[in-house]
């Protein structure tokens, strides 16, 4: 119990919120950091994801794949990069964690896609739709709260994951852990734990409250009849198949 | 599924305590034999603490004091300071190699020594009742700053003195606690006027803090003085004419009941013949291509230098 109050003590001492390395500058750090990483995670998983979804085909290849880059060590990856490139700045921690980002993202864009009712789709191409129109106007928004699902869960592990990156001479709140660690400053490491545990409270509050957002209308209603037997469920993943990331 | 989870989970317990019964065995034959030693004061146990190194001298140790009749039992990579400190003081080991600098700190956290005989003296006074070291060896295995060849030449730097004559900003590579010890950035700019940041590496001077100095991302690097890299790449390491960085050598750490003449002397005499250049070329073939292992590497050091 001591151990926390010198945890908060050490957050909210005004000594640590100033400067290049204070709480705010490592905030800001991670937050970009995570950003950077999420968004190479989503430029390489989501075109794929989509066109495994969309086609149906490769699944098995993906779903394997992905779950074999789920088993990579980050940190034993972070240190070989490094190793191997010379190379000591972000770039090495940005591929880890990227790699261990991809399948979240992946398994949520197929998942989300294969979802998806198969009535409406027959309906669009049956009205006139092209493929493109189909998966644009149809699939995607139909998907997109396991879509978002999938990133919320990668965000999640990235936002923790950024830490042991601090092994090399990088920013981020994994300075305040690993720098902590070495002089035995533990309400440093603890208080450095605990603003890394409220960031990533607040971001899957954040994604959490996007999944509900991009429900399309058109579906919310037609839950509000679904559901007038009792069994009001949250709105968006009333069919969550077998694979998808929690959401 | 109930049951054989059950049943599962009744092997693993089984497996637990089959262990737990084998390394009470090992603990109690050691305090066994120890006991039973205490009649005749040839017989040592000598231990080592969980890294290549130690594991070499203890060989070195032990081979030495067998080949002139001692009895010799084994105890390799025992872990860290306090824990092989620990058997030292329950007798489950009597001797063990040491390193003098972090060896006071241990046991005397306010001592200030920072130089070879200051710090043994300080041994002298710290160790608990029961023990002692022996003579030290001129070997040392120490932090120290090192530079790239390239940079030495063109700012004409051996020594830690001569920093204050580089005009562009120093940074160094070594691991985080370098920013807060004495030895580290505050030591710099006290003792010898230099302003340098911190890069923090935590390897512990290891290939990514090589890698760092290699490639320019550092100016300065904190690189134990025996680590083979240092010569490989034509690192220089700067001299520290003020003491900056604590002194470091190796030293056997005995249980003074065990400490014969005969085992004394033979300990002495191994100390007086090694040489941190010694230990540079053993790690060499401890991590290099080869791997040698640590009995073997020991055996050849035996061989060059015959103790009788």
């Amino acid at each position: 119990m001591t151990d926390i109050l010198a945890a908060f003590g050490w957050i909210f001492d005004p000594v640590n919120w100033a400067g290049a390395s204070g709480i705010p500058t490592r905030i800001g750090e991670h937050i970009l950091y995570s950003l950077l990483t999420l968004l190479l995670a989503c430029a390489i998983a989501l075109p794929i994801g989509f066109a495994i979804g969309h086609s149906g085909r490769f699944r098995g290849l993906a779903v394997g794949l992905s779950g074999a880059l789920r088993a990579l060590p980050t940190l034993g990856l972070v240190v070989y990069l490094a190793l191997i490139t010379t190379n000591l700045s972000i770039g090495p921690p940005l591929i880890a964690l990227t790699i261990l980002a991809i399948p979240p993202v992946l398994a949520g864009a197929y998942s989300g896609l294969e979802s998806v009712d198969r009535a409406p789709i027959d309906a669009a191409r049956a009205i006139g739709m092209t493929g493109w129109q189909v998966f644009t106007k149809v699939e995607l928004p139909l998907a997109l709260p396991l879509v978002i699902g999938g990133i919320r869960s990668g965000a999640l592990q990235v936002i923790a994951t950024w830490t042991v990156a601090a092994i090399l001479p990088v920013g981020g709140l994994g300075r305040f852990l690993i720098d902590g660690i070495a002089i035995q400053n533990y309400p440093e490491m603890l208080g450095g734990s605990i603003i890394v545990i409220v960031l990533a409270l607040v971001s899957d509050g954040l994604f959490a409250l996007a999944q509900k957002l991009v429900v399309p209308r058109g579906v919310t209603a037609g839950r509000v009849r679904d559901t007038t037997e009792g069994e009001a469920r949250h709105s968006g993943r009333a069919s969550a198949p077998e694979g998808a990331p929690t959401t | 599924m109930f049951a054989s989870k059950k049943s599962r989970l009744a092997a693993g317990v089984l497996a637990a305590g089959a262990l737990l019964a084998l390394s009470a065995c090992s603990s109690g034959g050691g305090a066994f034999s120890t006991s039973s030693a205490s009649s005749s004061s040839d017989s040592v146990t000598v231990g080592s603490a969980a890294f290549g190194e130690s594991e070499i001298l203890m060989q070195i140790y032990g081979q030495a004091l067998a080949a002139n009749g001692v009895k010799v039992d084994y105890k390799p990579s025992i872990g860290q300071r306090d824990v092989y400190l620990k058997a030292l003081q329950d007798a489950s080991i009597d001797l063990i190699p040491e390193y003098t600098g972090n060896l006071l700190q241990f046991y005397d956290k306010n001592s200030t020594a920072t130089s070879s005989d200051d710090v043994y003296a300080g041994l002298g006074t710290a160790l608990p009742k029961g023990y002692e070291v022996l003579d030290q060896s001129q070997a040392q295995d120490a932090d120290s700053y090192n530079v790239t060849k390239a940079f030495s030449e063109k700012w004409k730097v051996t020594s830690l003195d001569d920093l204050k004559k580089v005009t562009e900003p120093l940074t160094v590579g070594a691991n985080p606690e370098f920013q807060t010890r004495p030895y580290g950035i505050p030591g710099l700019k006290s003792a010898y006027g230099v302003t340098a940041t911190l890069k923090p590496i935590s390897d512990s001077g290891g290939p990514l803090t090589v890698a760092a100095l290699k490639n320019g991302d550092v100016q300065l690097a904190d690189i134990y003085t025996t680590t083979p890299a240092i010569k490989d790449n034509d690192f220089v390491t700067l001299k520290d004419p003020k003491n900056l960085i604590a002194a470091q050598n190796i030293v056997p750490l005995i249980n003074t009941s065990k400490a014969s003449a005969k085992v004394k002397d033979i300990l002495n005499k191994v100390s007086k013949e090694l040489t941190t250049t010694d230990l540079i070329d053993m790690n060499g073939e401890n991590q290099g291509a080869s791997k040698t292992q640590p009995d073997a590497v020991a055996k050849k050091w035996l061989q060059d230098h015959p103790i009788k």
